[in-house]
């Protein structure tokens, strides 16, 4: 690839000439899930349609959301905003603060509505932030976040407030929807930082506690719950960081790859999928059974790695010595092969597995 | 995961076929086990949507609740699941047997046998867990009345739910997670989450390998999820559509056309179960056909006892489980379980070779050729002469026991081998092993035939112990600061006004 360009035009060079894929708090949340993986640093870097590859090249992804949640969704986040949210105000236990609405009607821009926010951060600090717009640099392009609410706190902090609907009974909730949860409201942690520092505020008066809004119980009550997102947010640092450093994993990438998706006369991507497989092939991964949950090329990347310990997890992968290669793991095994150095402390463990399960298994 | 089963693992890659990682069942399987398969609505606190249950293969129930949302129907719901599940759990309230207590002094009855509820995944016991929760706590009188039958549902869901949480216990059990323990996939443990899959993997059709069935069953289209998550594709362009012709038609005045949206529904949600019963049964045949492992009798007389009681206490009109438990009895729960854990881990080694050679890979046990036995020797350096027989064992496995350690063999549980010797043989990775045997031979100066290892006999030899543990002492609740859940506190089944009366009341919307 062309040492000269930009890394922007580099990223641009590899998606084609369509519109890059929007980055939301949720896609962004992803990008932490399988921060080694090269090939999905710079898929998402360059805001190539990840779930559009994958189909493709035969590998559809499965990644829907029943229409049945959403709806439930919005409306337990209307109710609690209903009457300038009234009800969050009451669950806040907060002095009434004021209630300002940013989202300033539909033909409003994404930059109008991003210093809107900048100005009611500098002068509406009592306030009830609604609708706020936000925005963080991915792989150097600007990408903007809303947040479900911003409220300003009787302890001078901002508290990013993120409303989910599913339940917390009897004081608990599912973990993961939970961490889950957390690392988005960290995303808007992070940006809620930035946009204080461009207003010329100490970015450290946002919280890094969120609170976390949902129904109680069987009920469509809300109920609050501080949670730290600290950890959350050094993650998300590190991969943005990381993100931003693109260049420096585009210099390793060969010439001419491409993953354009234009369409042709069909509607459909006009590109050769196995040129496209070829390509994306080119670029390394790293697949991890925790892709499944989080990556939209996960069937294609399990497929790729079928021959390897690592579609069988971390743990097991830990258990045979670290060992890549499934022959690998059964010759070494049998004793077909002989081990190299740092072999050879998980071959001996492997032998003797092996005859054990040779004894007793008929 | 232990090196033994990462290896089954890949070679059921390598194989394209499940690897067994046990030689026993360690779960009791019931002959009339229920089979339970919830369905849950995308969004809702476990709001019921369908469950297909029953105790017979060909003769599946199927109850569905055609409007999720609707509190009403809900508990209608819970009063046709009960009048399926009370009868299942009370027909086994019939014949007892005497089991001598307190050092044969006394006798308790216990039921001869149990109900047990088997659900695709561990989210079907959450399910169960919830339901129990959301129904056990409701009152037969007031604003919202349900039949007496919904409050003890609950009751029951709890107990189950309660004791799935004891390892070793078989009366509520999910089958992904049985199978897993009994079994390696060439896939991850998340991909073994998904019953189809898994179930594939062990058993696929004639002429397909399993790993290729496994893949095959991952589309929802084939394979619907094992719930009580639905497939988001089904909801959004199958079910939400039908019912919204089911409340159109609800609120008509078209009783024909009422019921034919009922139906439709009912056949689409039958449609998304079929699949998932199927598996439940053949997963099952699977489990069945291995032999039992020696202490799963004894684990389930214990689950036989603990239903009995539960059964008296609800008989005599017990009130429901508290919301949580205080912080002793959570704590007192806690050890508990960590004792059961223990016994049962310890337990399914003694029952299992297979498991028993994880043990043996760590060192912490060895199997060996008997070469040299000594049944009568006898020890008479002390006051009085004992018998102390004593044995050589050849083992290729590595020892790494200090002469001193005591010892046993789960074939002779009751008799104890210390280490005298450990020598290893010149010759191709052997070791002699001396034990010195005491116990388990009778009180006399001979050793009773049979008692000790004999020469020729392959034998196990492990320093884990199902010794007896000491339960451990915690404060009774009197003692116990209100910091800690002590005092100040009542069943919430008293208190009208906490979260009995609450949850009576609780907005279901
Ligand atoms: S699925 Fe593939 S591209 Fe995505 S994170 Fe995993 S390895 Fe990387």
């Amino acid at each position: 690839m062309a040492q000269t360009s930009t890394p922007d035009a580099r990223l641009d060079r590899l998606r084609g000439p369509v519109a890059p894929r929007r980055h939301n708090a949720r896609t962004i949340a992803a990008l932490t899930g399988n921060p080694g993986c090269t090939r999905r640093a710079v898929l998402d870097g360059a805001g190539v349609d990840k779930m559009k590859v994958a189909e493709h090249i035969g590998f559809p992804g499965r990644f829907g959301q029943s229409s049945f949640a959403i709806v439930r969704g919005n409306v337990f986040e209307a109710r609690l905003k209903a009457n300038e949210g009234a009800a969050l105000v009451g669950l806040l236990g907060v002095d009434v603060p004021k209630y300002l609405d940013l989202s300033g009607g539909p033909k409003a821009s994404n930059e109008e509505r991003y210093s809107r926010t900048l100005e009611a951060l500098r002068d509406n600090p009592d306030t009830l932030l609604d609708h706020p717009m936000l925005r963080l640099e991915v792989a150097g392009r600007r990408v903007y976040l809303e947040p479900d609410l911003v409220a300003f706190q009787l302890d001078n902090r901002y508290h990013v407030v993120e409303i989910k609907s599913f339940p917390v009974i009897d004081e608990q909730a599912d973990p993961g929807k939970v961490s889950a949860a957390a690392t988005q409201a960290a995303v808007y942690v992070l940006a809620l930082r930035e946009a204080l520092a461009e207003a010329g505020r100490d970015p450290e008066t946002v919280s890094h506690h969120v609170l976390l809004v949902c129904p109680k119980d069987f009920s469509n009550q809300p109920v609050s719950s501080m949670i730290d997102v600290r950890r959350q947010l050094s993650v998300l640092r590190r991969q943005l960081s990381r993100m931003a450093r693109i260049d420096q994993l585009l210099d390793t990438l060969p010439d001419g790859l491409t993953f354009d998706l234009e369409a042709g006369d069909d509607g459909e991507p006009a590109r050769d999928p196995e040129a496209l497989t070829a390509d994306i092939e080119a670029v390394p991964a790293r697949y991890a059974p925790d892709c499944l949950a989080t990556c939209e090329l996960s069937f294609f990347c399990r497929a790729e790695a079928r021959t390897s310990t690592a579609v069988l997890g971390r743990s097991v992968r830990e258990e045979l010595g670290g060992i890549e290669d499934v022959q690998t793991v059964l010759a070494l095994a049998h004793g077909t092969i002989e081990p190299t150095p740092d072999q050879a402390e998980a071959a001996v463990l492997l032998q003797a597995a092996y005859r054990l399960r040779a004894e007793l298994v008929p | 995961m232990s090196t033994l089963t990462a290896l089954a693992k890949a070679q059921a890659v390598a194989a394209g076929r499940a690897q067994p990682i046990a030689t026993v069942r360690h779960a009791h399987i019931s002959d009339m086990p229920l089979v339970f398969i919830p369905l849950t609505m995308a969004g809702e606190a476990n709001a019921p949507l369908a469950v297909m249950v029953g105790t017979d293969e060909d003769r599946p129930e199927l109850l569905i609740v055609p409007q999720p949302r609707d509190r009403g129907l809900r508990f209608d719901f819970a009063a046709r699941l009960a009048e399926i599940l009370l009868p299942y759990a009370e027909g086994f309230c019939s014949a007892t047997e005497a089991v001598p207590t307190d050092r044969k002094r006394d006798v308790r009855y216990r039921y001869l046998d149990a109900p047990q509820i088997i659900v695709p995944a561990p989210a079907g016991i959450g399910f169960v867990r919830l339901f129990g929760r959301s129904t056990r706590f409701r009152r037969t009188d007031g604003d919202y009345p349900v039949l007496p039958t919904v409050p003890l549902l609950g009751r029951w869901l709890t107990f189950f739910a309660d004791r799935a949480e004891q390892p070793g216990s078989s009366m509520l059990l999910s089958l992904t997670e049985m199978l897993s323990a009994h079994w390696a996939t060439g896939q991850s443990g998340h991909e073994d989450a998904h019953l189809g899959s898994l179930v594939n993997w062990i058993a696929p059709p004639p002429g397909m390998s399993g790993a290729k069935a496994a893949r095959l069953a991952e589309d929802p289209e084939v394979c619907p999820p094992a719930g009580p998550a639905t497939d988001p594709g089904f909801d959004n362009d199958v079910l939400g559509p039908a019912m919204e012709i089911y409340r159109a038609a609800s609120e008509g005045d078209d009783p024909e056309a009422e019921r034919a949206a009922y139906r439709e529904l009912e056949d689409l949600l039958r449609g998304q179960l079929a699949p998932t019963w199927e598996l439940m049964w053949r997963g099952l045949r699977v489990m069945r056909s291995m032999p039992p492992g020696a202490s799963v009798e004894a684990r389930w007389a214990q689950d036989r006892d603990v239903f009995s009681d539960f059964s008296l206490y609800v008989q005599g009109g017990g009130a429901p489980q508290a919301r949580r438990d205080g912080a002793v009895a959570a704590a007192t729960r806690l050890h508990k379980l960590e004792r059961a854990g223990q016994s049962y881990a310890i337990e399914r080694a003694f029952d299992d070779p297979l498991i028993m050679a994880e043990h043996r890979l760590g060192g912490e046990a060895f199997v060996g050729e008997v070469t040299l036995s000594k049944p009568d020797r006898v020890d008479d350096t002390g006051k009085r002469p004992v018998l102390r027989p004593r044995i050589q064992v050849v083992t290729t496995d590595p020892v790494l026991f200090p002469e001193g350690t005591t010892l046993v063999s789960p074939s002779k549980p009751q008799q104890k081998g210390r280490v005298i010797f450990v020598t290893p043989v010149e010759d191709g990775g052997k070791t002699e092993v001396v034990l010195e045997l005491s116990g388990g031979m009778g009180r006399g100066l001979r050793a009773p035939a049979g008692s000790v290892p004999e020469v020729g006999e392959r034998i196990t030899y492990t320093s884990l112990s199902l010794g007896y543990a000491p339960p451990g002492t915690f404060p009774s609740r009197e003692e116990t600061p209100w910091t800690h859940g002590g005092p100040p506190q009542y069943s919430i089944a008293d208190d009208p006004l906490d979260q009995g009366d609450h949850a009576a009341t609780e907005d279901w919307s």
